[in-house]
């Protein structure tokens, strides 16, 4: 496999969709080039640190303000 | 691989927090809203013009979530099913703030093809080693500093931001809040291949991103 190939198979690789023979070649390919196996990782570290995007939470008035309709709402 | 966001490993299961939510148990809302709403503000982001829209539109889901709630039948997760109210309501508010936003069917267009990585950066025909890289792609610094974690935070929050519509909803609903492929291809009715094939170009783009950051801070 040529590193060319191999970049626009690691979407597929990472949801374990690829063919068995090209999982295969994919695997022997990044053991044996340090390019593609930086490039993975590289992508194993933005994916993971979208993972840690969300941080903020709603305002604390409109927080107050949902808990407060859900307080009032009709029993189902 | 990410199934769910971090946050839900606090939660009961559906058929309890459903059960608590009809019998009206405030605290069971509270945690609920405390646990999806910074998730779905990011997804809500990915539709709409501005933070203010996105407010609105998860608030909005939330009442959603309370008018619906006593008639959900569990044919999805309880996730998905908010994450569906959620999707409705803010292409609503995309289309209204006149944001590129992609609606109904989300074919693939010619940003979404060719190849995710600069051809430059592989040898050509002529070398003994063709498509092969000229240089590996230049190391990283270590995201367990914090100070690198933070700006490579930063640095994602603007390169997704810029991401063309359709692949900055699929890599939002992916990786920043958790949901499977599968999940993705029903909340947005798109094809298995689709959504990797808009994954994927949003990823490469945004690791590209990344590179050129980490490449701009080597030289100053
Ligand atoms: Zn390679």
């Amino acid at each position: 496999m040529n590193c060319d190939e191999f970049v626009e198979l690691v979407t597929a690789y990472l949801d374990g969709a690829l063919e068995p023979a090209v999982e295969q070649r994919f695997a022997e390919h990044l053991t044996e080039c340090d390019g593609c196996d930086r490039y993975l990782e590289q992508i194993r570290t933005t994916v993971a640190a979208l993972g840690q995007l969300p941080e903020q939470g709603l305002a604390a008035d409109a927080r107050d303000r949902l808990l407060a309709a859900f307080r009032d709402w009709p029993a189902g | 691989m990410v199934e769910t966001a971090p946050s839900d490993s606090a939660l009961p299961g559906d058929v309890v927090i459903v059960a608590r939510l009809r019998a009206r148990d405030e605290t069971m809302f509270a945690e609920l809203i405390d646990a999806w709403s910074p998730g779905m503000l990011r997804a809500a982001r990915a539709y709409v013009a501005d933070e203010h829209s996105a407010h609105d539109v998860v608030q909005e889901t939330w009442l959603g979530v309370l008018r619906g709630v006593d008639r959900f039948e569990a044919r999805s997760s309880l996730r998905t099913w908010v994450y569906r109210i959620l999707i409705n309501k803010a292409r609503t508010r995309g289309v209204r703030d006149a944001r590129t936003v992609p609606v109904g069917d989300l074919g693939t267009t010619g940003d979404d093809h060719g190849p995710t990585v600069d051809p430059a950066r592989f040898r050509g025909a002529g070398d003994p080693y063709p498509g092969h890289w000229h240089s590996s792609p230049p190391a990283w610094p270590s995201p367990e500093d914090g100070a690198v974690a933070a700006e490579t935070r930063r640095e994602l929050a603007a390169a997704l931001a810029g991401l063309p519509a359709r692949q900055r909803v699929v890599v939002t609903l992916r990786d920043v809040t958790g949901h499977s492929g599968d999940e993705v291809c029903e909340l947005l009715s798109i094809s298995a291949a689709n959504q990797r094939v808009l994954l994927h170009r949003g990823r490469a783009a945004l690791r590209a991103a990344l590179e050129r950051r980490w490449a701009e801070e080597a030289r100053s």
